[in-house]
């Protein structure tokens, strides 16, 4: 018979142990399905409400914005530049603020029974990554309602890359927030501003070569969500990035991620005595 | 043999600190440098030197007073908390209960929290598909598999909680206070799978205050005092020594100083305790014993005072009292009032003693209070799920009860 051999010691060793994260897999699957149901059982609009959210902010944004300020959005047609750029962005912010509560809203969870902690921030993520498959269905019809050229070959590699990598720069800064949520229960009021000072900095709305400055357009490209936005308008035609700006964004990605990942483990062993 | 747990010098350490706040806020650790020296901090061993092992198949008990550092113990062995110290060596797939139902969500149905609390647990969808049936049968709630869990009462709730614990098959276990909940019904077949678990050559660590469970159930005993084993053994005697214990300390407490002396009657001696002489639960006859002498008087009733916590919980009735008219001046006399089982709710309680005579004139012979104490505590048989609240007011006497369709 296969032994289990396991020890319980006072410090636990910062290496995640992915042996046991892929025994808890399906938890993963469970935690979203309970977060995806029970957002939606409730909301009047249902499903309706994750699509519309972006939908309602491009309307409002290609009608002001695209008039009048900004001119050109790289042969783009705004309204998909916009869009295209919203739906990938709410995937990181509400990833982002999800996982950063995810602790706090399982806590009587938490403190009744082990499992590896992590699969709390990231199911929260996937969350987000239900509503984002749904506003990303709605984009296709777009596409062809604005007449918008699209380089389909390119879409097929470049698409599931941006999301992955958006999925990749929200865990980071997810799993940090998280920790420290649990651990300074006041740390919460600081999310939704840092979130807010992030979109303004990030290429959503307006783009990259608006900024006039070439030293501020690289520090800009320190901004993890860069690099998810740029590659997901590639297949757009007309869409040209340089590989200096997508190398930087995705570095600063995975600091983000290793460094959450490092305070999260850190702090993981005590959540229980904190939450 | 190779013992399947081995627990090695486990102590686990809190800090006390002494500032009212629920929380750490990352305020006070900006800031906190500007008011150190103000708080004090202690620590606090909830565990010390904890060492035993345990042996493939072995059912233990674990018992202790409210706040010896058992469910310290199974947190740390649950692995949701890391001791400060010490080590724990096991060999073999670990789950433990602390509660049944973790994680339940009110606004899924059945089905889905059968899945999500199996998946908490541990279980693979695979198991839970197999054993599904089993599951569902178990707890009885087949009708009621797509409601939405809040539309389920308490005692449903309880029964599919438990019945997806019960399915739960690791080669240790580590259960918490989980089986005294539910009716008594489903307590028995609740306690019947458990025993079954074990039979089955599982290893089973259980906490409980419940000593008739855990002499059923279990093979050997720990007691815990303090943080510390005080005791390993047999479950039998383990039981006999944490009841020993227990009841002496509380004898110490029973007799009054010196006999009281009145001028009519006098005490000379007073105990409270259950018929076999153990702790007192709730659901136990709880005896009061009080020996007297009659100095002169020959018409009078005895009245029981019983005070829990602050208050006044009841006086005795003098209905159906049998008639003390027969003890005569200078005699020494025993009385034994006996109150019910379930009518005392758990808490501290204090009582006192009145003689008088309420016919005709009312003549007040002998009164005393605060003449012995003890603690009732909650053998946990009718908890429910909100039993960190306890039960509301003095007095829970079983009513006779009748309904009837009009």
């Amino acid at each position: 018979m296969k032994m289990h051999y396991f020890e319980i010691t006072p410090r636990r060793s910062l290496s995640i142990d992915l042996k046991e994260l892929s025994d808890f897999a399906e938890l993963f699957y469970f935690f979203s399905l309970r977060d995806i149901k029970v957002k939606y059982k409730h909301a009047g609009l249902g499903i309706v409400w994750a699509v519309l959210q972006p939908l309602l902010l491009m309307l409002i944004l290609s009608l002001f914005m695209g008039q009048t300020l900004v001119k050109d959005s790289g042969g783009i047609n705004y309204s998909v530049f916009v869009y295209s750029g919203l739906i990938l962005w709410f995937l990181f912010s509400t990833g982002v603020s999800q996982a950063s509560n995810s602790l706090i809203s399982n806590a009587h969870i938490l403190k009744k029974i082990y499992f590896p902690r992590l699969i709390v921030p990231v199911s929260a993520i996937f969350v987000a990554l239900f509503d984002f498959i749904l506003s990303f269905i709605v984009m296709i019809p777009m596409l062809i309602l604005f007449d918008q050229p699209v380089d389909w070959m390119s879409a097929v590699v470049y698409w599931p890359i941006a999301i992955l990598l958006c999925l990749v720069a929200a865990l980071g800064p997810g799993c940090l927030l998280a920790a420290l949520n649990a651990k300074y229960r006041d740390f919460r009021y600081t999310v939704p501003f840092i979130i807010q000072f992030l979109f303004f900095i990030t290429p959503v709305i307006y783009p990259v070569n608006t900024v006039k400055y070439d030293w501020i357009r690289y520090l800009l490209c320190l901004n993890p969500m860069h690099a998810p936005i740029a590659l997901f308008r590639m297949p757009f035609a007309g869409q040209q990035t340089e590989m200096l700006i997508l190398v930087l964004s995705t570095g600063s990605s995975c600091l983000f991620l290793l460094w959450g990942l490092y305070y999260f483990k850190r702090s993981e062993t005590f959540f229980a005595d904190f939450v | 043999m190779t013992p399947i747990l081995e627990i090695r010098d486990i102590g686990k350490k809190f800090r006390l600190t002494h500032v009212q706040e629920p929380y750490i806020s990352l305020r006070d650790q900006f800031f906190g440098f500007l008011k150190r020296g103000h708080e004090r901090k202690e620590d606090f061993w909830a565990l010390k030197g904890i060492t035993f092992n345990v042996d493939p198949g072995e059912s233990i008990g674990i018992i202790g007073r409210n706040g010896a550092g058992k469910s310290t113990l199974l947190k740390i062995l649950s692995k949701i908390t890391p001791p400060t110290e010490g080590k724990i060596v096991g060999r073999g797939r670990i789950a433990s209960l602390l509660e049944v139902g973790t994680g339940f969500h009110p606004e899924l149905t059945g089905l889905e929290n059968i899945y999500l609390n199996g998946s908490i647990l541990g279980m693979r969808k695979k198991e839970i598909d197999a054993k599904f049936d089993a599951i569902v049968d178990f707890a009885e709630t087949e009708k009621f598999l797509d409601t939405p869990l809040k539309y389920y009462s308490s005692g449903m709730q309880l029964r599919l909680a438990f019945s997806v614990a019960a399915f739960l098959e690791p080669e240790i276990l580590v259960i918490d206070e989980v089986l005294a909940v539910g009716d008594a019904e489903f307590q028995r077949k609740c306690l019947k799978k458990m025993e079954d678990v074990n039979k089955g050559g599982r290893t089973v660590l259980f906490v409980s205050h419940n000593m008739e469970a855990v002499r059923s159930f279990c093979s050997r005993g720990l007691i815990i005092d303090q943080g510390k084993l005080q005791f390993a053994g047999a479950s039998n005697q383990a039981i006999q020594r944490y009841l020993e214990n227990l009841s002496q300390e509380q004898r110490r407490k029973f007799y009054p100083p010196s006999p009281v002396e009145g001028k009519d009657f006098s005490l000379v001696g007073c105990e409270v305790g259950i018929p076999d002489g153990t702790a007192i639960s709730n659901g136990d006859t709880i005896q009061v014993h009080f020996e007297l002498l009659n100095q002169s008087r020959n018409k009078f009733s005895l009245y029981l005072f019983v005070f829990r916590n602050e208050s006044l919980a009841f006086v005795s009735s003098d209905l159906h009292q049998p008639a003390c008219d027969s003890i005569g001046e200078s005699e020494r006399f025993e009385v034994t009032f006996s109150i019910p089982p379930y009518l005392l709710n758990p808490g501290h309680c204090r009582i006192g003693l009145m003689i008088a005579d309420f016919n005709g004139n009312t003549e007040q012979f002998f009164n005393q209070m605060d003449l012995l104490s003890f603690d009732v505590e909650e053998n946990g048989y009718r908890r429910g799920n909100r039993y960190s609240l306890g039960w509301s007011g003095a007095v829970s006497p079983i009513l006779k009860i009748e309904a009837k369709r009009n």
